[in-house]
């Protein structure tokens, strides 16, 4: 049974800030032309079925939890992939007063795709790179986050006051 | 009288793409109202462009959103550039109706696919993607990217495009219409499709008129307001009549959608036809000064902008009014009395971009 997580990996999607570019790019993976069920993944609606949750865009005070909540749902074992440069340092809004930043302030990321959007085939690789450590994850190796990519971005007092409120919060 | 109760629709629910609730009051099964709750996709975008200069804005307008990119920062260089003075030659302004309307091409394939995927029917949602898909690939080669072009700036566009790829994109068209040709009857036609969408979510002439409706949705209501027919950019000079039907009902969208699809067609096709050689934008050396309010038709609507500048190189104020802001009163209007079950496709059936509403 559990081979068969990883042989038929399903995906949550959520659109935590996102300008809609990586979106319907990450959709355009699904259909014929790119056809990512090819793996056996399939797009679902609820985070409760998934094993693969796919971010795009930076994180605001709002979503912040709605993301948490998703995460939690989604059983383990269980990857994150964040597609776009938003997820990882705010992309082209980096510097917005309502963006507190990266996704992985909140939630653990295995994968970042970057790109503004990234291409199809960048995300498919970064959904197949997720599958392999699904089924590390599922042999009980631990293995560690991503390695993110480097932010030339610093957020500013009050903003960085924000983000160790939620990573405090994270850890109670 | 029974309780009514509240459920919370979204933000994160299959049929929605993007992150938005609704909160709907229930009486039983029936909606009685719905409260919109917003603010899950807001970055402030407004104030970031005031701290960037005019010409930055144009590649960050398009982030406000992936779908409708082009058309975002046409109708804001259109504001620049009637605060300059400029006119930017007509070989850009054709260029910039073709991108257009490719965009317009896409976005409606788009939407109609995700209302197909919103009532099951998954099969349609993919064939009409894979459809959609040769027009990314047309854009591709056309601009070098397949949704955030960059290709329109001030003064005209950044890329010509040479007569061979104008020859190509035609090649696409005739294989994009051979295949709407085949999916269509099935969405228009289908006994279960009509099922879903005939007399659901019916809005008014007179309360789209009120409500401020906009695009596909105020069209489908019997408005017969395009944008396009005042003539920006270059489609003065060509054939462009507004796609009007009159039941107001989700069907009657998906239809203006569709005869829109074949619009398109025709007006790229028209605009390869006629487009004159020559440059491709004009120099300049001024600074946005005084204020503009600017319009161009986007697939899902009107959309304004009301720029301000003081002759520096920073805005002093950018605001957009985009066209699902404006229609979700409408939608309010067509929830009330609905079926739980019928809420997923009439809102999808406005075609909602909620990363465009909050920016």
């Amino acid at each position: 049974m559990f081979n068969a997580v990883s042989k038929s990996p399903w995906v949550v999607h959520f659109n935590c800030n996102s300008c809609n570019g990586c979106d319907i790019e990450f959709l355009a993976c699904l259909t014929p032309h790119y056809d990512v069920e090819r793996f056996g993944i399939l797009h679902i609606g609820n985070p409760k079925h998934a094993d693969v949750l796919v971010v795009t865009g930076s994180v605001n005070n709002r979503n912040a939890r709605v993301l948490q909540n998703v995460y939690n749902q989604i059983p383990d074992p269980k990857v994150v992939v964040a597609m776009g440069v938003c997820t990882s340092s705010g992309g082209v809004f980096a510097g917005c007063y309502n963006i507190l930043g990266n996704v992985d302030l909140v939630i653990p990321v295995d994968v970042f795709v970057p790109g503004c959007p990234p291409r199809p085939e960048a995300m498919i690789d970064g959904i197949v790179k997720a599958v392999g450590i699904l089924e590390r994850k599922r042999k009980g190796e631990i293995f560690p986050t991503a390695p993110k990519p480097l932010c030339k971005f610093k957020p500013s007092e009050e903003q960085s006051a924000e983000k160790t409120a939620i990573k405090e919060e994270k850890t109670v | 009288m029974a309780k009514n109760t509240i459920i919370p629709f979204g933000p994160q629910h299959p049929v929605l793409p993007e992150p938005i609730q609704l909160r709907l009051v229930l009486d039983e099964e029936r909606v009685v109202s719905a409260i919109p709750v917003v603010g899950y996709v807001h970055r402030g975008l407004e104030k970031l462009a005031e701290q960037k200069d005019f010409l930055q804005d144009t590649y960050l307008i398009e982030r406000i959103c992936g779908i409708c990119s082009f058309i975002h920062s046409l109708t804001y260089s259109m504001g620049i550039e009637s605060m300059m003075g400029l006119t930017p030659p007509p070989r850009a302004q054709y260029l910039r109706v073709i991108w257009s309307e490719l965009h317009r091409m896409h976005s409606h394939l788009l939407a109609t696919g995700l209302l197909a995927d919103s009532f099951g029917f998954e099969n349609l949602f993919m064939q009409l993607w894979r459809t959609r898909e040769h027009i990314m690939d047309a854009m591709e080669a056309t601009t070098g990217a397949r949704v955030l072009l960059g290709t329109c700036c001030i003064g005209g566009v950044r890329k010509d495009v040479s007569e061979e790829l104008l020859k190509s994109v035609l090649q696409t068209l005739v294989t994009v219409e051979k295949e709407l040709d085949e999916h269509m009857p099935v969405l228009l036609n289908d006994y279960s499709v009509k099922q879903r969408l005939c007399g659901v979510g019916i809005l008014d002439k007179q309360v789209a008129y009120e409500r401020g409706a906009v695009g596909p949705t105020a069209r489908a209501s019997g408005i017969a307001m395009d944008l396009r027919t005042q003539g920006y950019a270059a489609y003065g000079e060509l054939d462009v009549e507004p796609m009007v039907e009159t039941d107001g009902d989700c069907y009657a969208r998906t239809k203006v959608r569709v005869r829109e699809l074949y619009q398109s067609l025709n007006i790229i096709r028209q605009a390869i036809g006629k487009i004159p050689s020559g440059s491709i934008n004009v120099p300049f050396k001024t600074k946005p000064d005084g204020e503009v309010i600017s319009r161009a038709e986007q697939p899902r609507g009107e959309v304004l902008y009301y720029l301000k500048g003081n002759g520096t190189d920073m805005l002093e104020r950018l605001r957009v009014r985009t066209p699902t802001f404006a229609n979700i009163p409408p939608v309010l209007a067509m929830l009330a009395g609905c079926e739980l079950a019928d809420v997923g496709v009439i809102v999808i059936s406005i075609d909602p971009c909620i990363s465009c509403t909050e920016r």
